[in-house]
């Protein structure tokens, strides 16, 4: 058996994911990479991982695994995730904390109550052979990940590390905000004049619900109907991540990680790339409101969001810290994300 | 229709030349591909031409709209044609049995012979507009007007690898199997999309394309070939 992780139980859809095969939209390959870009690489960084390294993103159901290595170090990602450690007096072990699991371990990823995603980082990650330069899994086309597919039952999962070392837990002092309480924030798309002035009041005043048929491709909504002009038929134009592209029913469609590279409806709004992670993590029947900025403001936000992560990562600490350090992390982070006002 | 430059998100920047297919502004949009792209500019992460327009990319951490909009506009301005050297493809094609499903039902829509259709398939030079919808799927213009027809009223489910597909005034390969809904009046050995090549669609925009009859005999001798990695299609440089 390949020393790494035994896949026992492999939740509902877990796969491999990092930040996106960036490169090849050209040639119609999606981006793909994690739908909650900020968890993953916030797991990755806890692990000792470059930020862009591959973790498995399990959807609505956590995995149970198996430690076929000597040891591991591993780190869940997610908002109210965590992970149980099987046996006969189970442990809890919470996000954003890494944990070392010696041969023979099983463990369980377990989902926060509110979010769709979370991420199981690997310290060293996973041996796997990159496709077109990133190791995330588009199921559509078979490409990259583990065989192109979402892991089985009794999937091995090669580790670039044989063990890790026997070191103490690390933690986020701060765990990252979900953000669930916020609006939406969005650009205005480039067919905003293929919808009557009444859907755009709507777009922005109404509440929606992401649906049930939604998947990594793209969120559904239901809410009011957002009326054509005319036509909803356009030639196809390029797509950005979180365009929001209305069929003709009138019901919007937020484009997502695994969304094609081009398509052929008009797109009355794109997420903020900064709004992606917040949106990406939300399940079905959680309810959206819309705001809209314009482009410089989306890309302060963004430039601002930045910074916030950047403090969270500096955050790190060993579990056994003393509440001082709590309070460094907590005054940078306000200070750069302009909640405290100075000189 | 002027040429618009628009910010479409904080993350990308189009540049629109109009809002139908047309040869020519696919030339326009495939010569702003060259450009942007030989130039080499600061926060640009890939572009993705389509049939009226190019998507940039950008990282909001390195750039901005702003600022990506003033490095485009002398390329805008002073950027004549394309200097990307054309290829013309030889794609075999099967036209027979099982190969080509939709052929009959084809015929009667457009009230020609099953024959005629394989003539007007193969009498046009193609120009692959653009890349999308599967990774590798071309979208080739333009079918003979007397061929061309709405998508299929009931997409299939299950479209083969290698079909090749007509709708409306365009013509294309399945590069993977996948659902559909063109008509599909035969079949190509040729792998459009292999993931293991630094280019993996076969097709590039701005490649033209010509299907060759072959018959089902040789359609099987091929993807034997194909499979033992000892057949490439033969292609040859146009001259500008």
């Amino acid at each position: 058996m390949t020393d790494g992780l035994t896949v026992i139980e492999p939740g509902l859809h877990t796969t491999v994911q990092d930040l996106g095969r960036y490169g090849y939209q050209q040639f119609g390959v999606p981006v793909s990479g994690a739908l909650d870009v900020d968890s993953l690489r916030l797991a990755n960084i806890l692990t000792g991982n470059a930020a862009d390294c591959a973790a498995l993103e399990m959807l609505y159901q956590g995995a149970i695994l198996e430690v076929t290595a000597e040891r591991v170090c591993v780190a869940v990602g997610g908002m109210g995730a965590g992970l149980q450690i099987l046996g006969d007096t189970p442990q809890s072990v919470d996000a954003w904390q890494t944990v070392t699991l010696e041969r023979q371990a099983r463990f369980r990823v377990v989902l926060g109550g509110d979010a769709c995603v979370c991420y199981l980082a690997i310290a060293g990650g996973l041996a796997l052979s990159p496709v077109l330069g990133s190791l995330s899994t588009y199921t559509r086309s078979g490409l990259g990940g583990y065989l192109g597919r979402p892991l089985r039952a009794g999937d091995a999962l090669p580790l670039q590390r044989a063990s890790a070392p026997s070191a103490e837990p690390y933690r986020l002092a701060n765990a990252p905000d979900p953000g669930f309480s916020r609006p939406i924030r969005c650009t205005w798309g480039i067919q905003k004049d293929f919808f009557t002035e009444r859907s755009h009041d709507a777009f922005v005043s109404e509440p929606f619900a992401i649906q049930a048929e939604s998947d990594r491709m793209g969120f559904r909504l239901s809410g009011p109907v957002l009326e054509h002009v005319g036509a909803y038929d356009i030639v196809s134009d390029g797509i950005a991540t979180g365009a929001i592209q209305v069929p003709g029913n009138g019901n919007p469609i937020v484009l997502m990680a695994d969304r094609q590279t081009t398509g052929g409806y008009p797109k009355i709004a794109n997420v903020i790339s900064a709004d992606l992670s917040t949106l990406g993590r939300r399940r079905p029947g959680h309810e959206i409101r819309f705001e809209i900025v314009d482009i410089e403001t989306a890309e302060e936000i963004r430039r601002a969001h930045e910074k916030y992560l950047r403090a969270l990562e500096s955050g790190i600490e060993t579990v056994a810290a003393t509440k001082a350090i709590d309070l460094d992390v907590l005054y940078s982070t306000n200070l750069i994300s302009g909640v405290i006002s100075g000189d | 229709m002027t040429i618009r430059v628009v910010a479409s998100s904080d993350t990308s920047i189009v540049i629109e030349f109009g809002d139908h297919i047309d040869r020519q502004l696919s030339d326009q949009v495939l010569a702003a591909h060259f450009a942007v792209d030989e130039a080499g500019i600061s926060g640009v992460v890939e572009l993705v031409p389509t049939f009226r327009s190019l998507m940039i990319h950008y990282d909001p951490l390195v750039t901005s709209a702003n600022v990506l909009m003033g490095d485009l506009k002398p390329l805008l301005a002073s950027q004549q044609k394309s200097h990307r050297v054309a290829r013309l493809w030889d794609i075999p094609a099967c036209y027979d049995g099982a190969a080509a499903p939709d052929l009959e039902s084809v015929a009667q829509a457009t009230r020609m012979s099953t024959d005629e259709i394989i003539g007007l398939h193969m009498s046009e030079t193609y120009h692959v507009y653009m890349i999308g919808f599967l990774p590798g799927y071309p979208y080739m213009g333009d079918v003979s007007e007397a061929l061309q027809l709405p998508r299929r009223k009931e997409p299939r489910i299950r479209v083969p690898k290698g079909a090749i597909a007509i709708a409306t005034s365009m013509t294309a390969v399945y590069p993977t199997e996948s659902p559909g809904g063109w008509h599909l009046i035969g079949s190509t050995p040729v792998a459009m999309f292999n993931s293991a090549q630094p280019q993996p669609a076969l097709l590039a925009p701005g490649d033209k394309v010509r299907f060759r009859r072959i018959s089902i005999a040789e359609h099987e001798t091929i993807e034997g070939d194909v499979r033992k990695g000892t057949y490439t299609p033969s292609v040859k440089e146009l001259p500008s």
